[in-house]
């Protein structure tokens, strides 16, 4: 595809501040004209997807490091710069982010109250995605996550559930505590590098980031305790948004309360930052310390995946009233379940385990959009989303019970659909490594059988529940929203390549560093 | 020969894709799309298989393999191996598949999801094709949960009834605990060999000797192979993960017939014969005790029994156990035979028992009986699988079930200290005659027992009975003993030297055809077996003479015993699946109790107060305070705004505008 040079040599930039135009737009449009703000948002999702797509045709497989850079002096006094581009970690991400957004626009179809200000929000949220993603200066990376904090914020706030106020609160205090000690990590970075800078680019190169011995409220740090020290911030910002058991219990809230669409991003996309964080900005700056936590990672992510998918088998086991019975809380449990293999994956340092990591990022997004998709698609329609409460509706649906099958057997790894195959890279990256964590992270695999064949059971199979006899099965407009990421999650399974080609010249190139150090 | 292998492999998967988007408004709702693909599929099975019987080469080969996933320093092929294993399975496949296919339009007509039943057929059939054609550990894990997935589908066919549905998760979850040993087991493989996972190559590995490492006393090698047949105990029912093939009966008749007695479940005997050479004597000797062990075990549970399907379910895990018995102790050429003629003639029992199924409306043989003058082309093929089955000289039965008590009896003879096995094995074969001619009986001959069931009994049309006569010719015994052409073509491969008994002293034979002398007492033993059981069991369910009232009462507590199935199943209730929700419910607990309360809401008071109490702008305290205070005095904000303001949209757009420069601006200063 030929693109003009005024798109090409600008095209993250474009991604990023498409949206942002989009945003513009619609806010001068009337309110009273919503089918045309409705089209105007997904008009500016969809040249971001297009302009995903030309990226992925003209990105360079061979080429481990950045592609499609830019570069400008920001504000020159602190060395910052708006300074983007793309990689094997991130393009994956930026595709992700593009997809999901656009898909999402027409999940909203149906939003009624105060559709200016979400599509709004939602616009600026997307572009603070991408931006995340694009970002090579560590202090651009921190602006768009603040920016796409906010929008979250109000998304979850206005347009969600009975106790939305308590999820946003919560959702927003966790990210911002996170962000603060990332704020102090990159402080640190800038000040104790030679020249100071904040660009990531800088930073990974060995030998850029000098840190001294120093003290801390009267406490004597050496350098190496203090480099530790900042992992350990940068570690715990990033695992409250994977997120890293403890840090993980906004999650489940914030989801139940977000309206359908923001789940799909929340658990698409923003989870992905967490991970990405790791890889973008903690593995290449600080190698000795990431091999040096390696082992607790790993523990984390058995942790993740084990815990995860227990919580999520008790909203099949337990009652409403303690807590249980909810399908949208068992979908982002079983989320945090499959972010475990991302961070068993990433914890290993080898190659099957990192490339199996970005891919099970990139698929949970595929997977997890569809889960939440088909939730809110039931949600619609019968305004509840208690396990119990379905029955047999396999007969009433079957479409509808064909779609959210499918997505089923997608998370729980079934051979032949994507998640199965990062999921086995990240299994025999890992044994190597670490055999016996491994072994009983296998765990997971049979307990996510368990539990989502449970929940398929006992919404689509048996007697079809009477209530439920003219419930209309998925309309055209959701299975739009559906077969997309449907195709991707078969083609993926049977040929991984495509998604893999991206990505693992710059994964090997990670790897040799933390090698190295 | 790759196009021939791919039009074999992807038909079924062209008539699976058909089926599920089409299938509803086809012509007859697209049966004959499954069915003609299958029999493609079939006919070009038969031209590769007589073409390789043609040249009376066992040591036939042909491979090729693509890139599948290339990373740096790591590679998975994808490949497909074809040897006389193969093309027998295939010819086994492809048949059974195709004779199910044509019953079950006979068996399912009238079915509201007629089409998605042939759909599920259909991609059964490709999976179990991709089963057996592929070159690698990795490719036949693949197909190895696919064909699970398939079951878990046609288990559950009918799914508004809830056992159905309780039936296919219980398959799908049990298997999965196997698989889980077997991946495992491709773990340990790919880790110890660098990544290894094509059969040839890693025998080669394993032959060179470069497979070492130990774990607790065993050496890795045994330990792999030990966990890669967790995979087989799982698919073949063997026990103790055998407990879900008696609930997947649940499914339609055909299903059973074709997944859970023919092919499916041979998949985990399939697996041992692939990977014969890789298992060390100790494993082998762990599958022979499983194997044999399973055979006893599941005969015994089939005496009781009077549901006529579940009756040769137990048959069908009995005669698995048989199978991995003999490859066990070595009898290769016999497990694998016995795979081959199991597959028709345990296909025919099931196919004869859905045609009494769906003639007599019930699976209660008591309430059956004296269905021989309404049902005959359904006796007599019933009949004719049954002496078969039960090891009656010139049936098929007795052809490989003869070999297999051979080998066993050989190994007994020379290592005494496991003699236990080849006594499992004669005593099953004892019990199957017994048990298999009480189906008989009880359901063709003596009083009709329910004038209801037997006045409306009829011969099923030919769509289902051409079938049977067809499995039944299959279950003659000179079909596989004609000119030997079974044994020029399977032939037990060379055994490793690490296999001929070199690591455990204790254990020979192995390696050795059986002596003539064991043939021969086999064959007497056997028939003298085979013999007393169909007599006793003409005596109790013909003549009546004995009564197997008074014997149960007389043996109460054996009896329940066997009618609670040694009571398996309420032993992983209260051991597995319950203890297993309290830790669910207390995981859910300690997470909203504990972590959520306490951990983390606990810290909202402290945080709130700093943030809003202190005035404290100083430059030390930039970091915690100043971004934290912004950021709850934003959402405190928000709250404001929405309570205030709700649906006035322009206001929130300003409001994100402003927060987003005021947080810019605190991040310049």
């Amino acid at each position: 595809m030929e693109l003009p040079n005024f798109i090409y040599h600008h095209l993250l930039s474009w991604m990023i501040f498409l949206p942002v135009i989009g945003m513009l737009v619609i806010s001068v449009l009337p309110n009273a004209k919503k089918e045309a703000m409705k089209w105007v948002a997904s008009g500016f999702t969809l040249l971001p997807l297009l302009l995903g797509i030309a990226l992925f045709l003209n990105f360079d497989r061979q080429e481990a490091g950045l592609q499609f850079m830019e570069q400008y002096s920001w504000i020159p006094t602190f060395n910052i710069h708006y300074f983007v581009g793309a990689d094997g970690l991130s393009v994956t991400m930026i595709l992700l982010t593009a997809l999901l957004s656009f898909l999402c626009i027409f999940a909203s179809w149906n939003i009624k109250e105060g559709l200016k200000g979400y599509l709004c929000m939602f616009l600026l949220l997307e572009a603070g995605m991408m931006g995340v993603f694009c970002a090579l200066d560590f202090f651009l990376f921190y602006v768009f996550w603040e920016v796409m904090l906010l929008p979250m914020y109000f998304l979850i706030g206005i347009w969600g559930g009975p106790k939305k106020e308590y999820a946003a609160i919560k959702f927003f205090l966790y990210t911002l505590f996170g962000s603060v000690l990332m704020l102090v990590a990159m402080l640190a970075f800038y000040f104790y590098s030679e020249p100071h800078t904040f660009s990531l680019v800088e930073l990974s190169k060995p030998g850029t980031l000098v840190v001294k011995d120093l003290t801390l409220f009267g406490i004597a740090l050496s350098a190496a305790a203090f480099k530790k020290m900042l992992f350990i911030f940068l570690f715990i910002g990033f695992a409250i948004k994977v997120p890293i058991f403890p840090f993980h219990t906004w999650l489940p809230l914030a989801h139940v309360e977000a309206p359908t669409p923001i789940s799909v991003i929340l658990a698409g996309v923003l989870l992905k930052m967490g991970t990405y964080g790791l890889l973008r900005i903690s593995f290449p700056i600080l190698p000795q310390e990431t091999y040096w936590f390696s082992y607790a990672l790993a523990i984390f992510g058995l942790i993740n995946i084990v815990y995860g998918a227990l919580c999520a088998m008790a909203q099949i086991t337990l009652s409403e009233k303690k807590g249980g019975n909810d399908l949208k809380k068992l979908i982002a449990y079983s989320s945090i379940s499959h972010m475990g293999y991302v961070i068993l994956g990433m914890s290993v340092f080898t190659i099957e385990g990192i490339n199996g990591a970005v891919f099970q990022m990139f698929n949970h997004g595929i997977t997890t959009a569809m889960l939440f998709l088909l939730v809110g698609v039931i949600y619609d329609r019968v305004h509840h989303r208690k396990i119990d409460g379905f029955g047999g509706l396999g007969v009433q649906v079957p479409i509808y019970t064909g779609i959210v099958s499918l997505a089923f057997f997608a998370s729980l790894g079934l051979p032949g659909l994507s998640s199965f195959i990062s999921e086995a890279l990240v299994f025999l990256g890992a044994f190597k490594v670490y055999p016996s964590i491994t072994v009983l992270a296998t765990l997971g695999i049979i307990l996510n059988a368990a539990f989502f064949l449970w929940a398929l059971q006992k919404i689509f199979l048996g007697p079809l529940n009477q209530k439920y006899i003219n419930l209309k099965d998925v309309s055209a407009r959701e299975l739009f929203t559906l077969v997309p990421l449907g195709i991707l999650v078969v083609f993926l399974g049977i040929y991984p390549m495509p998604v893999l080609d991206l990505m693992k010249q710059t994964l090997d190139q990670i790897l040799i560093l933390i090698q190295a150090a | 020969m790759l196009e021939k292998l791919l039009l074999i492999w992807l038909l079924p998967l062209a008539a699976f894709l058909i089926q599920v988007f089409l299938g509803k408004r086809l012509y007859r709702r697209g049966d004959w799309v499954s069915c003609g693909a299958v029999f493609t599929s079939f006919i070009f099975s038969c031209v590769l298989f007589f073409n390789m019987l043609g040249e009376h080469n066992p040591h036939f080969k042909w491979t090729t393999s693509w890139d599948w996933i290339f990373l740096p320093d790591f590679q998975l092929k994808f490949g497909l191996l074809v040897d006389t294993v193969t093309l027998s399975m295939l010819v086994v496949i492809t048949l059974v598949s195709l004779l199910v296919h044509v019953y079950s339009i006979g068996y399912m007509a009238g079915d509201k999801l007629y089409s998605r039943y042939f759909a599920y057929l259909s991609f059964f059939t490709f999976s179990m094709v991709g089963l057996v054609l592929v070159d690698n550990l990795f490719s036949i894990y693949i197909f190895w949960e696919l064909v699970g997935l398939a079951s878990y589908l046609l288990i559950g066919f009918w799914f508004e009834k809830p056992s159905a549905s309780n039936a296919a998760k219980k398959a799908f979850l049990t298997t999965r605990i196997g698989d889980i040993g077997m991946f495992l087991g491709i773990l340990i493989i790919f880790f110890n060999t660098n990544g290894i996972l094509e059969y040839e190559k890693l025998f080669q590995y394993v032959a060179d000797g470069k497979f070492t490492g130990e774990f607790l006393g065993m050496s890795l090698l045994t330990v792999a192979g030990i966990l890669l047949f967790f995979g087989a105990i799982g698919k073949s029912a063997q026990f103790p993960l055998h407990i879900w093939l008696p609930d997947a009966m649940e499914g339609p008749t055909p299903v059973s017939a074709l997944i859970h007695a023919a092919t499916m479940v041979a998949a985990g005997v399939y697996l041992v014969t692939r990977m014969f050479v890789f298992f060390t004597p100790d494993a082998l000797l762990f599958i022979a005790y499983i194997g044999s062990f399973t055979a006893l075990f599941a005969a015994t549970m089939a005496l009781t029994h009077n549901d006529i399907k579940k009756v040769l379910a137990y048959s069908t895990i009995s005669q698995l156990g048989y199978m991995m018995m003999g490859l066990g102790v070595g009898a290769y050429v016999a497990g694998f035979l016995h795979l081959v003629t199991h597959a028709a003639f345990k296909a025919s029992l099931f196919l004869c028992s859905g045609s009494v199924i769906h003639a007599a409306h019930t699976q209660d043989m008591r309430q059956m009986g004296g269905l021989k003058q309404k049902m005959p082309i359904t006796f007599w093929a019933t009949l004719i699988a049954t002496l078969s089955i039960s090891g009656v000289p010139f049936f098929s039965g007795f052809v490989s079930k003869d070999m297999l008590l051979a080998g066993a009896l050989s190994f007994a003879t020379e290592n005494p200290q496991h003699a236990l096995i080849a006594i499992f094995a004669f005593i099953t074969a004892g019990l199957t005659a017994f048990y298999m001619f009480r189906l008989v009986f009880m359901t063709f001959f003596g009083a009709p027992k329910d004038p209801k069931v037997f006045s409306h009994a009829h011969e099923s049309p030919l769509t289902m009975t051409l079938p049977l006569m067809i499995l039944s010719v299959l279950s003659f015994g000179f079909i596989f003993t004609y000119n030997h052409w079974f044994e020029a073509i399977i032939q037990k491969p060379a055994l490793l030297n690490y296999q001929s008994g070199l690591s455990v002293g204790s254990l020979k034979a192995l390696g050795h055809a059986p002596h003539d002398a064991s043939h021969l007492i086999t064959v007497i033993l056997s028939i003298a077996l085979a013999g007393t059981g169909i007599f006793l069991s003409y005596l109790f369910y013909f003549k009546g003479v004995l009564s197997a009232k008074n014997w149960a009462h007389r043996f109460q507590s054996m009896y329940q015993t066997l009618v609670h199935l040694y009571w398996v199943d309420e032993l992983y209730e209260w051991t597995v699946v319950r203890p297993l929700i309290r830790l669910n419910n207390f995981m859910a607990h300690f997470d909203n109790r504990v972590i959520d309360d306490r951990l983390v809401d606990g810290w909202v008071p402290l945080t709130s107060n700093t943030a809003f109490y202190s005035g404290d702008f100083d430059n030390v305290a930039i970091d915690q305070t100043l971004v934290d205070g912004t950021g709850l005095s934003i959402a405190k904000g928000g709250m404001e705004v929405r309570k205030i303001q709700t649906g006035r949209i322009q206001q929130y757009l300003i409001l994100a505008l402003a927060a987003l420069c005021i947080i810019l601006l605190i991040l310049m200063l």
